[in-house]
């Protein structure tokens, strides 16, 4: 069995990580082309450490996305959206930064690395990735995949991603997400090399088996009961949070229509008319704030999203076999199976040897895996309640607006 | 009135050329109607006792048939001729209004609060079942200083079906005047039942408003009706409402109504097209608006049930969170805090902006069914004052009756000759006082309309302007309420982190 990658005499000096529950932070560094070298903060982080594949300080931004169109595994034509990497190094003494990569790379790429990662690392909570479909939709919002804001939205995501995977003291030593970020040829079959598919079915059976033998560890069940309930209530805020978006939006538009009969009411009023007309103009502008302030909250429910899927990751990772195959690796080709069988028949026959290495390997896995777990209950605190304060300084700011068009209306009113 | 010689004539010819002066006119016309009988019936009499034109004075007679009709109809012009009884009032009743400008500044006088002399309430609404129906009355209570009350205090109780045949007195003594609207009779959609509590109440709040702004206005709070509404004991009430015209003679005069209006209209004066127009045009607009508002009611209601789910999520959630209890508790609680600002904002909403709205809305279909009667009035005036000229100077010149006077004595050619001429003045010179008469009617139908116009469109823009200078304070208040809760969330959420980061610090 192949161990991963991360070699124990290495020091880590664990990165300092960066709240990047706000995405505004994760934003600093993906304006885009322009941005470069714009003493952007270092939100894309770093690690620091000697024989790592990073000489210097790194940063990474998803700063462009761009339709596609090409032929797919079936040779029928496709469109999908492909994303700008880049990789930028910053030089210690003076902070200016400089392109040293730059590739694109579409969503079902992110997904491979991820898959790679999850197999690697099944010690790890590794990040997930934005939603592939938009979900918890408010009925105006688009649900198309093509959709502008749901690109941009996704692009953040996927920036969000890899800035995590770069800030995880073990997940940033990966070569396979250095090739991801630097090798833009032949990544897929460099992936596809590490035989990394075959290895996650016997390696994750075998893994589990522990856990089924002895008496499963307490800390491992209370994890099981609290991501199950971080999913459940998560969900359900979200969809909730989309109702009440869309009621908001409803309440809003409306006053739009103010200011169109006030405008035409104001022609045949003598007194009446400047006050009624400049009263409309300020129920237009009511009207359109909202736009604005419910795509500031879309950022609000990503953050929430995506501690979403990072629940739903640990529920799946941790204990449920069952369809788990076929979850991480979607089809499979006739070669794969065929592999994958001859695997399994070849385990049958080490069963027993494998069990007693497996014992000891187990306690070592427990032992990194709850010190993960640590590691990433800290990360979601300090996220959330990130994402929690933010979404009040979000409400304070429309209060404001608020507070501002009525006070006009009111003047204008007051005047008729 | 001087004889139908020279005197009768100069008489005829000073009256017609003051009426073009107006005032004095109006006077004159009024002194005529007061008296009751016609100008050219008095002058028939001064001829000596008898009729020595039995042909003036039959049609004489014809026309005093017709003024009784007219009579009739003048009963909106009641605020001219009854002079007696009105003079004893307070110093305030409206004295003959010569032009709309004097109106005008009586009304402001008249609104004055401190000079408001009659006080309504209505309250207390109960349900009666009978075997045969079930029905809401509603208790009003009056206070008055007035003389021509018996009391300082009544208390009454009123049905909708009483308030109905109060306005329809109102509008049959007063056509070309903007009663008040009636909340509906029943709403159309959205009603399971014709009594629930909303329904009950939104009615008792415009039945309110309806009988205080009759008081408060200068003509219609010295009706006799409005009286009896206000003070009589349920028997008397009935017995009274029995009295009167009745429906037959409103159908009479609605089917004349209809025959006229079908005539058309030409003439309009300009100042009534304008009136018009904007009636139509606001008619459009406050329907719009009373539209939008009830639309914003109905989502910030959706709104307000979807938040009272949002908040108790997030306590959900805190129960299975260690170090993020704290911070989604008082997320909760600031969005149930939030929630109620948002009630209030509607609860505000429904009091000051809604009803007023859809006052208006009901007060633009009253305008223009006094639109309406005022054109009616003028057509029915000028398609008789059209016949009666044809039509009278036909009939006299065909009726030879008068010529029968002529057989006691054989009269020359040349004197038969000088009557028929005289008798031709006659006509020519009574015509023009008829038709005065009902030039008259026309222009106090039309005064009264401007002047009640000019107070109606002070009010309604009074009215408009508070009911949305209301909205927007409540908008204000309900962004600084929400505005607070989060700013301390905020306050509270930095101290601890002030807290945290002092503590960890050696």
């Amino acid at each position: 069995m192949e161990q991963a990658p991360p070699d124990p005499e290495r020091q880590l000096q664990p990165a300092p990580l960066e709240p990047l529950g706000c995405p505004d932070a994760g934003l600093g560094a993906a304006v885009g082309k322009e941005a470069a070298g714009a003493g952007e903060e270092d939100s894309g982080v770093d690690t620091m450490t000697h024989n790592n594949f990073w000489l210097k300080k790194i940063e990474i931004s998803v700063s462009e996305a761009e339709k596609r169109t090409g032929r797919n595994a079936m040779n029928m034509q496709e469109t999908y959206t492909a994303y700008l990497i880049e990789t930028r190094s910053v030089e210690h003494t003076d902070g200016q930064s400089v392109l040293t990569d730059s590739l694109w790379r579409r969503y079902s790429e992110f997904e491979l690395l991820r898959n790679y990662l999850l197999v690697y690392y099944p010690h790890i909570v590794v990040p997930p990735l934005p939603e592939k479909r938009a979900e918890f939709v408010w009925h105006k919002l688009s649900a198309d995949n093509m959709d502008p804001d749901f690109v941009e939205r996704r692009r953040i995501g996927l920036e969000n991603f890899l800035l995590r995977i770069a800030s995880h003291p073990i997940l940033c030593r990966d070569k396979i997400f250095y090739l991801f970020l630097t090798q833009e040829g032949n990544w897929k079959e460099t992936v596809n090399e590490t035989g990394f598919q075959l290895k996650a079915d016997s390696r994750l059976k075998a893994l589990n088996a522990t856990f089924r033998v002895k008496n499963p560890d307490k800390r491992f069940t209370d994890l099981k009961h609290y991501s199950d309930e971080l999913q459940s209530v998560i969900s359900h805020l979200l969809r909730v949070r989309a109702r009440v978006a869309d009621r908001l939006y409803g309440v809003y538009k409306v006053h739009g229509n103010y200011g169109r009969v006030f405008s035409e009411w104001s022609a045949i009023e003598k007194e009446m008319g400047d006050g009624l007309q400049s009263a409309g103009h300020h129920m237009d502008v009511y009207a359109s704030s909202i736009d604005d302030i419910l795509e500031d909250e879309e950022h609000y429910a990503d953050q929430l999203k995506e501690y979403l899927f990072y629940a739903e990751a640990l529920t799946v990772r941790t204990f449920s076999l069952k369809g788990m195959t076929t979850k991480l690796f979607g089809q499979e080709t006739p070669e794969q199976r065929e592999a994958r069988i001859k695997v399994l028949e070849e385990q049958i026959n080490e069963g027993e040897q494998q069990l007693k290495s497996k014992n000891l390997e187990g306690r070592e896995f427990v032992k990194n895996a709850w010190a993960d777990i640590e590691r990433f209950k800290e990360q979601k605190n300090r996220d959330l309640k990130e994402a929690l304060i933010s979404y009040a300084v979000m409400q304070i700011s429309m209060c404001k607006k608020g507070i501002q068009v009525w006070t006009n209306a009111k003047e204008c009113f007051s005047k008729m | 009135m001087g004889t139908l010689g020279g005197a009768g004539l100069a008489a005829a010819v000073a009256a017609s050329r003051a009426r073009t002066l107006g005032m004095e006119g109006e006077r004159r016309a009024s002194q005529a109607r007061s008296s009751g009988l016609p100008a050219g019936g008095a002058d028939g009499d001064s001829q000596g006792g008898s009729a020595p034109f039995p042909g003036s004075s039959g049609s004489s007679a014809l026309l005093q048939a017709e003024v009784l009709d007219l009579d009739e109809d003048e009963d909106d012009l009641e605020v001219f001729s009854k002079d007696a009884s009105l003079m004893d009032m307070n110093s305030f009743s409206p004295m003959m209004p010569t032009s709309p400008l004097s109106m005008i500044n009586q009304i402001k006088f008249e609104d004055e609060p401190d000079l408001k002399d009659l006080f309504i309430t209505v309250d207390e609404p109960e349900s009666h079942v009978t075997t045969i129906e079930t029905f809401i009355t509603y208790r009003i209570i009056t206070k008055t200083s007035r003389g021509e009350f018996d009391s300082s205090e009544f208390e009454v109780r009123r049905r909708y079906q009483d308030f109905l045949w109060l306005k329809g007195k109102l509008e049959e003594a007063h056509p070309t005047l903007i009663i008040p609207p009636l909340p509906e009779k029943f709403i159309v959609k959205g009603m399971v039942e014709r009594f629930n509590d909303d329904f009950i109440e939104t009615r008792r709040k415009a039945l309110h408003k309806f009988l205080n702004r009759i008081a408060d206005h200068p003509t219609l709070t010295f009706n006799e009706d409005f009286k009896i509404f206000l003070t009589a004991q349920a028997w008397e009430l009935s017995s009274h409402k029995k009295q009167g015209p009745g429906l037959l003679s409103r159908m009479g005069q609605t089917v004349r109504a209809v025959a006229s209006s079908m005539r058309g209209v030409k003439n309009r004066p300009e100042e009534f097209m304008e009136m018009n127009n904007f009636i139509e045009l606001f008619s459009q607009k406050i329907n719009l608006i009373d539209k939008i508002s009830q639309r914003i009611y109905k989502e910030e209601r959706e709104y307000f049930d979807e938040m009272k789910e949002y908040g108790p999520i997030h306590i959900l959630w805190s129960a299975s969170e260690e170090d993020l209890v704290d911070t989604l508790k008082d997320v909760a609680s600031c969005i149930d805090r939030c929630c109620k600002a948002t009630e209030k904002r509607m609860s505000g909403l429904s009091e000051a902006l809604l009803p007023v709205v859809h006052e208006y809305v009901l007060y633009s279909e009253m305008l223009m069914g006094v639109m309406k009667r005022r054109d009616q009035i003028q057509a029915e005036l000028d398609s008789k004052v059209e016949a009666l000229t044809y039509k009278k100077i036909d009939t006299d010149l065909q009726d030879r009756s008068w010529l029968s006077t002529l057989s006691y004595r054989i009269r020359s050619e040349e004197e038969i000759w000088r009557c028929a001429t005289l008798h031709i003045y006659k006509m020519i010179f009574k015509l023009p006082e008829e038709i005065g008469k009902l030039e008259d009617k026309v222009e106090c139908a039309n005064n009264a309309l401007k002047a009640d116009w000019e107070r109606w469109k002070q009010n309604m823009q009074n009215d408009i302007k508070l009911a949305f200078t209301d909205m927007a304070e409540e908008n204000i208040h309900y962004y600084e309420q929400c505005l607070a809760t989060w700013e301390s969330f905020l306050t509270s959420q930095t101290n601890l982190h002030l807290e945290e980061t002092s503590e960890d610090k050696p």
